[in-house]
This record gives structure tokens, sequence and C-alpha cells, in this order.
């Protein structure tokens, strides 16, 4: 290991400096390295990187360097999602590594965000729909951690605020909203007014919030998170059979299509910088749209953001630490109760439902499928690999397991597709009598479920633990083997 | 530094395949997975042996035809989500699927900014083609004449009056059952229950029901995974009433589910039998060396449907002087499509449905699959009628 | 529709109640044992149950094969199969414990958090483990219990009512495994051991009882009850999938909190009041409201039911009201 640190800046250095050059003769059209081994030595530069000491100035120029490279390459070849997972590791990695200074995070995060990203995702826009569904997810996350991180009040239907956001706009900004309201427009109202109900939906949640907080957190931890469940799934249930008296939510049909806001202008800006020469064909609404959401996603993340930022650090924040370290002593202290819960509570229902507006526009439909009980649990473990109560971690959690579930399982999948297909034996096995249910793009509740468990076991304070909660843990461990020593 | 090195060799073994100018790719989308993979699958496999009989001959215009299928699990969002991902695929010229209207009316919408083709071999939900979407088309037909068709049979043959309508609460389920119930309703039958129901296992609530009501007639619009397993704990709990349902209960699975309580079933479908289908019978041969297993209807439906797109791109080639065509082009090239498949002529209307297609009544009288057709009606969808 | 109508299948309905209010219960004691001795909500105790169920398939399956029947007899097949799954599910329960808890109770963290997401996990974990294996092993999602014409043969009660052999097999097999459980756990060394580590582990563990091996064992007799269970649920419903014991395991710890947490006889009552519950509003939720809502809400009355009893009566029925420890 010693020997490792004494090398670790030449051999960052070299290793970014030779991937840079690659990229570099790619761009030329001399292509020196074939592209899977020129991913490979990518990914072992940012690595180096990332996990290696090096000193201040050097990483932050190497960061730079890198992300660069990485949008080179995906300029020459916007099929490599290795190098848009990379850019992405580099992107959170430029948040969360001690040693950088603030304008270089900026910078850095900055330019990645609004200059790499989108000319990757004009080339190819499954790029920006994995970057808006890493965003959605990540507000998800990050109301989540409020409740279960800093408040410690474990949800376990959280799925169903994100319903009601979803469901604030879907029903008004479609036709479905003439089927129950006499002289409603028949189309539903235009898709601008997408942002004023974008405002709604967070009063909606955050009233969603209040009505199953307040029978459910007068209950103890564990009684908490089986009424959140049931209640969540009482959500759904409703969203689902809410079509008859009057119907609402159209049932299990869902409400389709969902208006989107006018992105005219964005198509006129996209046409204006000769986005047609990376997008390949004139700018159209599905390449505006993507944009348009990916760009409405940054925002409505970085307001998300700021807020749990400073509602960490204020009174609040402060409270709902309080009560999950040991409630009695909180109310000893003379924190509200149920009030404090209850904000926390609705202000990480706000979080989700603002996000469910902006889904439902997205996906221009909503149906109740996407708020199962399964929906809820990838929410917590989102949570849980990034690390109850970290605010980085939420998002870097939600980042990790939807490039997991959306890119590199679905990736295999087609990857054992292809094998099954062309018959390649592996290990004297012929992949074409591998059955069809064992597809991995199908391993979302195994993959859950490992994340849970491993986490819990190994590294229950996840993989960018909050500050607080790691000394604490820490002396649990040592208490412990205090306690075997006895 | 273990574990990096293992990152680094997991993501190599990944490796990145990049576009290639010569590969056109035909994609199934259908639930591989689930309770529902049945069908799925079926669509998947017969899709498949139509792509594999044209790779020669793509081979002769100088393509490489490759097939991917994809698994959307029967749910809307997973639907998306797949579709999202390959139409960013630029060697993919079509799509044959869904399974399930209410992943397919989702899905189609993502498909529609670029135009991708998508020709179904099972959406029976109006919707689906209502829209009138140029790139969405099916070769099965529709539940507002399938349910109707059923309602019909029911009340003026069978002569059935107090009918009991349940349905599984998905768009399709949900969809025939009211077509259903509205049509018999207009016969004058009397439609005694009409509810949905999101249950699996324990369906002893309706059963209830039924014995207080009385049915003589019991409607279940839904797949079979679930309408098996209704109808046999109808009968051990005495309920003879007739069972009857839509294309969801044409599989072989629900004899394997329901067992002996399978006898008698009735159901319409718009994929006849094979053994109706005078042309599918080496197919059929084909499939079962194939696969080890019989050839279901939507195998046919889906080697219709993959044809339908294989025809469309070939026509398109020639007209595009031996270059790749667009996508567009393909869409346009599938509507004017004129060939005769297994299941018979197929020509779509400027909506995407089929000119003609056959609706099938078809009892499970020796609780054996694929059972015995009572009636066949051709029927045109209302958009061409008019 | 009149309302002897209605009346006239009160008694079936009552029945079919009874027939699930049985199964709850037998599940239900599982939560509420595993509550008792570690105060945790095993959430995947819903997975032992289902895996019972995919047992005792299998038995029926290989044993009971029509063309080449290791075992003849419906009835010797069907006690086969409870007996194989009570083993089998019980062995599940305490490799659950002794992989997953464990290892946090060693480390010994005081969140509660902690075990209870690993629980959903394991459960998660287990689902789909299930559905691999069924995938592998026939192809499929759905699985059928067999049907025998002698298990399936139907009695005529008073008052319109029928049952089926099964389902009188299920309610003395139930009631059978109701009286041995009281008995072991209010007559046996075991259970006494088991009542202390329930009312304080440390204290017991001073008086010389070894926790872990209780809590082995605790897991290993909720573990087979949940595996009963299960053999009887699939007998009955005829349909198990992978994902069949998520709602059948909730609805039984509703019915645990109902009859008082960590309380054994209150577990059973539970059980029989929810299965009567969930039954009637099914039934009659559609004629009550002229099928404005229907039987999908049946759900919905089984947590609501939770959520007004956390909030009026939290000990449950047969409770006692604990306060918090400081």
């Amino acid at each position: 290991m010693n020997t490792l640190n004494a090398m670790a800046l030449p051999l960052s250095i070299s290793l970014s400096a030779v991937s840079g050059l690659g990229v570099l003769f790619a761009l030329l059209g001399q292509p020196v390295i074939s592209g899977g081994w020129f991913n490979a030595l990518l990914v072992l530069a940012v690595a180096a990187v990332l996990a290696l000491r090096l000193p201040t100035p050097w990483r932050s120029g190497l960061l730079a360097l890198l992300a660069l490279t990485l949008t080179l390459m995906l300029r020459a070849n916007n099929e490599d999602k290795i190098a848009f997972y990379l850019l992405l590791a580099v992107l959170i990695a430029s948040f969360l590594l001690p040693n950088l200074t603030r304008l270089v995070r900026i910078a850095l995060g900055a330019s990645i965000l609004l200059i790499a990203i989108p000319l990757a995702g004009l080339s190819n826009s499954f790029l920006f729909e994995l970057g808006i569904q890493i965003g959605i997810f990540a507000a998800l996350a990050l109301g989540l951690n409020l409740v279960v991180g800093q408040a410690g009040l474990l949800d376990l239907g959280f799925a169903a605020f994100f319903a009601v956001g979803a469901y604030t706009w879907g029903i008004f900004g479609s036709p479905q909203a003439a089927q129950f309201i006499g002289g409603f427009p028949a189309q539903g109202l235009e898709g601008n007014f997408l942002y004023l109900f974008m405002a709604l939906a967070i009063i909606t949640a955050a009233i969603t919030g209040v009505l199953i907080g307040l029978p459910a957190l007068r209950l103890r931890g564990d009684y908490l998170a089986l009424v959140t469940l049931g209640l969540g799934e009482v959500v759904r249930i409703l969203a689902n059979n809410l079509d008859k008296p009057l119907n609402i939510t159209n049932g299990p049909q869902g409400i389709t299509p969902v208006n989107r806001p006018d992105v005219g202008i964005l198509a006129d800006f996209l046409r204006a910088i000769g986005a047609e020469r990376i997008y390949g064909r004139p700018i159209d609404d599905a390449i505006a749209y993507a944009f348009f959401f990916y760009l409405l996603v940054l925002v409505v993340i970085g307001i998300v953001l700021l807020t749990n930022l400073r509602l960490a650090n204020s009174r609040f924040g402060r409270a709902w630490v309080a009560i999950r370290e040991d409630e009695i002593a909180a109310k000893a202290m003379g924190i509200p109760l149920l009030a404090t819960k209850l904000l926390a509570f609705a202000t990480g229902a706000a979080f989700s439902g603002i996000m469910g507006a902006v889904f439902a526009a997205k996906q221009t439909f909503v149906s109740p499928e996407s708020f199962t009980l399964q929906a809820s649990i990838a929410i917590l473990a989102f949570v849980i690999l990034g690390g109850m109560g970290s605010i980085g971690g939420a998002v870097v959690g939600a980042a990790a397991v939807t490039v997991l579930n959306l890119g590199i399982l679905k990736d295999f999948s087609d990857l054992l597709n292809t094998w099954r297909q062309t018959g390649v034996s592996i290990l004297g096995y012929n992949m074409s009598n591998l059955p069809p249910q064992l597809n991995p793009a199908k391993y979302e509740r195994m993959v859950f479920g490992l994340i849970l468990i491993l986490m819990m076991i190994y590294r229950p304070e996840g993989l960018i633990p909050e500050k607080r909660h790691r000394v604490e843990l820490q002396e649990a461990r040592e208490e412990a083997k205090e306690g075997s020593r006895i | 530094m273990k574990r990096f090195a293992t990152i680094a060799l997991g993501v190599l073994a990944l490796g990145v395949a990049s576009a290639q100018p010569n590969v056109i790719k035909i994609a199934s989308v259908s639930p591989l997975s689930g309770p529902q993979s049945g069908l799925g699958t079926a669509i998947a496999q017969g899709a498949q042996i139509a792509i594999e009989d044209a790779q020669a001959r793509f081979q002769q215009l100088g393509f490489q035809l490759q097939f991917a299928p994809q698994d959307d699990q029967a749910t809307p969002d997973v639907g998306v989500a797949v579709a999202r991902r390959i139409v960013n695929d630029a060697d993919l010229l079509g799509i044959v699927g869904h399974l399930n209207s209410g992943v397919a009316i989702a899905a189609s919408e993502i498909y529609k900014d670029t135009n991708l083709v998508m020709v179904s071999p099972a959406n029976t939900n109006p919707r689906v083609t209502d829209r009138g979407l140029l790139n969405v088309n099916r070769i099965c037909g529709r539940d507002d004449i399938q349910g109707p068709v059923g309602a019909e049979y029911a009340v003026r043959v069978l002569r059935r009056s107090r009918l009991f309508v349940v349905h599984d609460k998905t768009p399709y389920g949900q969809g025939l059952a009211e077509a259903f119930a509205a049509r018999a309703r207009e016969l004058g039958a009397n439609v005694v229950a009409l509810v949905g129901t999101e249950e699996a296992s324990n369906f002893q609530p309706l059963i209830l029901q039924m014995r207080a009501l009385r049915p003589d007639l019991v409607y279940y619009g839904g797949i079979y995974d679930k309408g098996g397993v209704l109808v046999k704990q109808m009968r051990e709990r005495g309920i003879t009433a007739t069972f009857m349902g839509g294309d969801g209960l044409d599989a072989s699975d629900l004899v394997k589910i329901a067992g002996s309580a399978s006898k008698g079933v009735l159901f319409t479908t718009t994929a006849g039998p094979i053994s109706t289908l005078p042309r599918a019978a080496a197919f059929a041969q084909r499939y079962k060396a194939k696969f080890g297993r019989d050839a279901e209807a939507y195998a046919v439906y889906a080697f219709d449907a993959a044809n339908v797109i294989l025809t469309a791109i070939e026509a398109s080639i020639r007209a595009n002087n031996g270059r790749k065509p667009t996508r567009e082009q393909v869409a346009r090239a599938v509507r004017e499509v004129r060939m005769d498949g297994l299941t018979g002529r197929i020509e779509f209307d400027s909506k995407g449905d089929r000119k003609l297609s056959d609706y099938y009544i078809i009892s499970l009288r020796e609780a054996r699959y694929p059972g015995e057709v009572l009636r066949v009606i051709q029927f045109a969808p209302p958009a061409a009628r008019q | 529709m009149t309302v002897a109508d209605l009346l006239s299948i009160l008694p079936q309905t009552i029945l079919e109640g009874l027939l699930l209010g049985f199964v709850y219960a037998m599940v239900a004691l599982g939560y509420t044992m595993v509550y008792g001795v570690l105060g945790l909500i095993n959430f995947a105790h819903s997975e032992v149950f289902m895996i019972g169920a995919v047992i005792g398939l299998e038995v029926f399956r290989f044993w009971g094969n029509p063309e080449a029947p290791v075992i003849s007899n419906p009835f010797l097949l069907l006690l086969a199969a409870i007996m194989v799954a009570m083993t089998g599910s019980g062995i599940v329960a305490v490799l659950i414990e002794r992989l997953a808890y464990r290892p946090l109770r060693r480390r010994g963290t005081k969140n509660i958090l902690v075990p209870m997401i690993t629980a959903i996990g394991v459960s998660f974990l287990l689902q789909d483990l299930t559905r691999i294996y069924a995938a592998l092993r026939h192809n499929e999602f759905n699985m059928q219990y067999r049907t025998y014409d002698a298990l399936n043969a139907v009695f005529m009660l008073p008052m319109q009512t029928t049952i089926q052999v099964k389902g009188i097999v299920l309610i003395a097999v139930s009631i059978l495994m109701l009286i041995g459980l009281t008995y072991l756990v209010n007559r046996t060394k075991l259970g006494k051991a088991i009542r202390a580590v329930s009312q304080d582990m440390q204290t017991a563990a001073l008086m010389g009882i070894n926790a872990d091996t209780i809590i082995s064992r605790t897991f290993l007799i909720g573990g087979a009850l949940g595996g009963v269970a299960g053999v009887l649920f699939g007998l009955l419903y005829t349909n198990v999938t992978p994902y069949s014991g998520v709602l059948p395991g909730l609805k039984a710890f509703i019915a645990a909190v109902l009859g008082g947490i960590g309380n054994i006889p209150g577990a059973m009552v539970g059980g029989l009041v929810l299965g009567q519950l969930e039954t009637l509003s099914g039934t009659y939720l559609p004629f009550l409201t002229n099928g404005n809502f229907g039987t999908e809400y049946k759900d919905v009355f089984a947590f609501l039911t939770l959520v007004l009893l956390l909030l009026f009566r939290p000990q449950g029925l047969f409770g006692q009201n604990v306060s918090e420890k400081v």
C-alpha cells in the first residue's frame, strides 16, 4: 500500500494523460487503441484520480482533464455509456472529495452539468433520460432521507407522495379533469400551467404528508413503518379504483396524454447554437423535450438540495436529529415531538411531490403501477446505500442504483441476449439454453434486497456517511468490542 | 487496490459495442418474465422465427439482420423505460409488441417521437390505434368488437340473461369487460355485477357474491394467469355458470392452471387456433422443433407482425436504392404492405387496424388447448366501416 | 337483490372468513413470537410462509406425480407436504436469523431501524430467489397445487353452507397447531425459556438461558407454523407465486398487532378477526355501496383497521399497556 501511495501522483498523471491523448487521436480519426481497451484505461484513470491520495491542485487539474477527456470521448462515440457513467462519477466526486476548493467544485460541476452532459445527451438522448431519472430519484431519495435519515422515522410508503404530486398535474394537465369537472377545458390545462402545478404539488403532497403523518407519527418507530406501508398502499389502491363512482384518476387505465410545457424557445435556442450538427437531425420535439426536462429536473434538484441543506443546519434540522437520537431526551428538552416530526414528513413529501408533477409531464402518462411498494423500497435502498442522514449520500445512492438498474443490468441483458442467439458457450454451457426468466434486467428486487442487507450488516453508515452518524457507529463498535472482551 | 482492479475488469468484460453501418435490428417487446411470460415468450419466439427466415434475404441486400427481444414485464413503467432505451439504437427499425395494451399505449408515445414503427400482435384495446399515430399498427382485432362479439354470442346464442362481469383492473381487462357489459345490456341481458379485482389467489369474496346473485354466465376480462385460478375456485365451490372471456384466456397455460375446471371455458379471440390457419401448419412444426413446445396463437401473430415489418423494410430499401431506410420511411411502408400472412390477408387502414379481421369463438370442450372453434366472424374496424 | 339473498350467503361468508382467518392466525404467530423475543418486525416472515407453500407444492408435485406416485393416498401426501414444509420453512427462518439478524445483534447497534431494514431486504431477496428457482425448475411463475377429488369433496352443512374436505382439514390442522403451540409455550421448559427471553433477554441470560439458542428455536417454531400455513393456503386457493406471501404476510402482521403484539392467544384471535373482516368487507361492500366501492377496497379496510386500532388502542385487543423504558 505504501508503494501505491508513493506512486499515486505519477500513476494518476500518466493514466489521465494517456487517455487524454487517446481521445485526441480518436477524434482525429486515428484510433490508437480499440474501444473496449480504451474504456478500461479510462476506468483505471478515473479510479486512480478519485481513490488515490493526491495533492489538491493536482487532483483538481486531473479531474478537469478527465472531464474534458470523457466529454470528447462521448462526442467521438455517443453509444459509449461507460464514458457517461465515468463522467457522472467525476461529477459526484467533484462535490464529495474532501480536498477541493469551492471554486473548483462549482466550475467542474457547472461545466459537466451544463456543457458535457447536454453535449452527450444531444447525440444520444438516452443519456438525457438517464440524467432525468437520476435527478427524479435523487429528489425522492433526498425527501426520504430527510424523514428516515435525519429524523429517524422509517416511512415505507414514500411513493405515495410521489403519486400525489404526479396525479396533481396528471389530472388537470390532461383530458382527465374534464371527465368530472363540468366546463373544464377538454384537453386539460395547457402545458405551461405545469410550473404553477409544481407549486401546487408541493402543497398537495405536503398536506398528504400531514394527513398520513397525523395518525402514523403518534406511533413508535416500528409501528410507524407498518402504518406508512399500509397507508402508502391505500393511496395506490385509491388511485387504482377512483374511476367510479366519479372518474377522478381513470383507474388502472392511467392518464394519458399529460400536457407538457411549450419548448419553442428552447428549440429555437438549440437551432441557433447549431445543435443540429450534434443531434444529426433537424431539432425536433423529442430532443427539445429531453433537453427541457433535463434542465427542469436540474433546477428542481438544485432547489431541493438548497432547501435541504438550509433545513439541516437550522433549528428544525437539529431538532430532527435530536429526535432520531433519543426521542424521550428530545421531548425533555422541550422539542414538540409531533409538530417537529410532521414538519419532517411534510417537507420530505413536498420534495417528492414537486418531482411527481415533473415526472407526470415527462412521462406524459400517469398510472398507479409506478407507485407500488417496490418503488417505496427502491427509494429506501437509495438512501441506505448512500448513507442515512447524508445529503450527498442520498444523491450518490440514487445515481448508483439508477445507473445499475437502467443502464448496466439492461446492457448485460442485451449482451446475454446476443449470446443466447448466437449460441455462444461459456465454460461449456451453451448460452442458448439460458431461460429468459433469468434475464438480469428483472433483478431489481434482488438488487434492492441485497443492497439493504449488505449495507446494514457491513456498512450501516452508507457509502458516504453523515458525519455525526460515523462517529456514533464507531463508538458503538468499540463498545461492542469491549463488551466481548469482558 | 484489489477492489479497484475487480471493478476495472468487470467493466472491461461488459465491453461496448459501437454502431455498425450495415446492421438492421428488429426488437420484440413483451413480458419475458413474470406471470404473463407464457404469452410474452410466444411473441418473442414467433418473431424470432420470422427474422431468422429473412436473414439470408437481407444478407443478399447487404444487411445483417439482428433480433433483439426485450422484456417489458407487463408494466407500463418498464415498457416506457425499455422504449426510451431502444429508440436510441439507430439500427433498430421496427418493434413487434407489446402484449399488454396499457404498456403499448404508454410506450408508443415514445416510439412516436422518432416514428419507430410498431406492429402489435396482441394489443386489442381500441385506444392503441384510435390515437391515429403513424407508427402504430396491429395484426389482432379490437376489444370494442371482441367484447360485443362475445356479448352477442352469450346473449343471443347461449341465451344467458344474468351476467356477472369481472375484470383484472388492467387497461386491457377493464376495456374488454366494459365493452362486453355495454353490448350485453343493449341486448337486454341483466348485468348483475361489473367488478374489478387485483387479487391473484383468494377469489372467495367474488365467488360469494356469485352465490348471492346466481349468474348464469361469468365473463372475465383479463389474462389467463388470474382467470384460470378464478374458474378453478368457482368450480370447486360449486358455481356452475358458464365461464367466458377474451383473448387473454387464449393460452395453453390456462389449461395448466385451471386443470379440469377449464372444461367448457369459452373465449373470444382474434388469433385463431393454428389448426384453422391452413398455412400455419409448417410454421407450427418448425416452432415445435426449435423451441420444444407447441406454437400458440400469439406466436403466429408475432410471426406475421415481424413479416409485415420485414416486408416494409425490404420495400423501403429498394425504394432507397439499396441504402438503409429511415424509420419514417419504414413506418409509411408498413401502411402500404399488402401480403398474405399465416392469419390471412394483411392490409392496414389509415389508423393501423387491419381492414378485415377474424374473430373466433372458441370452446375448451375437452379441457385441452387449443379448443374447438364454434364460430368465426369477420369484422372491419369502426373507422374503415364509416 | 333482496336482503334475504344477502343474508343467505352470510353463513358461507363467515365460514370462508374462518378458513382465511386460520391461515392468518398461524402466520401471525410467527410475527408475534419473533417480535416477542427480539422486538423486531420480521418482514421476511411473509416469505417464509410463501416458501412453505412452494415446498408443499413440490412435495405434491414429486411424490404425488400421478404417473408414478410415491404416496398415492392424498391425505398421506398432504401430511407429508405439511411435515416437509414445516421443516423447510423452519430451517429457512433459522437461517435468516443466523445470517442476517444475528450479526446485527452481535454488533449491538441501538438503532431499531437497522434490523427492520435488513428484514425488508431479506424479504425482497427471498422473493427473487424463489422467482429464479421457479423459473429454472419449471420455467413458470404461477405454481399450481394439484387437486384431488378426495380433498375437494363437498359436505353440505345447514343453512345452505358447504365445506370441502380440505376446509375441514385446514381447520383441524390449525386447531391442532394452535393447541400444540399453546402447550409448548406454557407447559414446557423451552416455552418457559422463550417467555423469559421475551420479558428480559439480559436477565434471562444471567439465569443461565442461552438467548441465541432460544431465539433460534423461536424462529424455528414460528417458521414451521408459517410453513404449515403456506401449505394450507396453497391447498385452499391453489395458486402460489413468488410474490404471493407479501399481502397475506402484511395482513397477518396486522392481525398480530390487532391481538396485541407479542401476545400468543391475541395473535390467534387477531387472525380470525381479520379473516372475517376481509371476507365480509370484500363480499358485502359492492352490495352496500351499490357497486361504487367494490371488492378491491378490502385491503384498504384491513389497513384502516390497523390505523384506527393503533390510534385508539395501540396495545391491541389483548395486549398490556407497556410504557417506554427509559
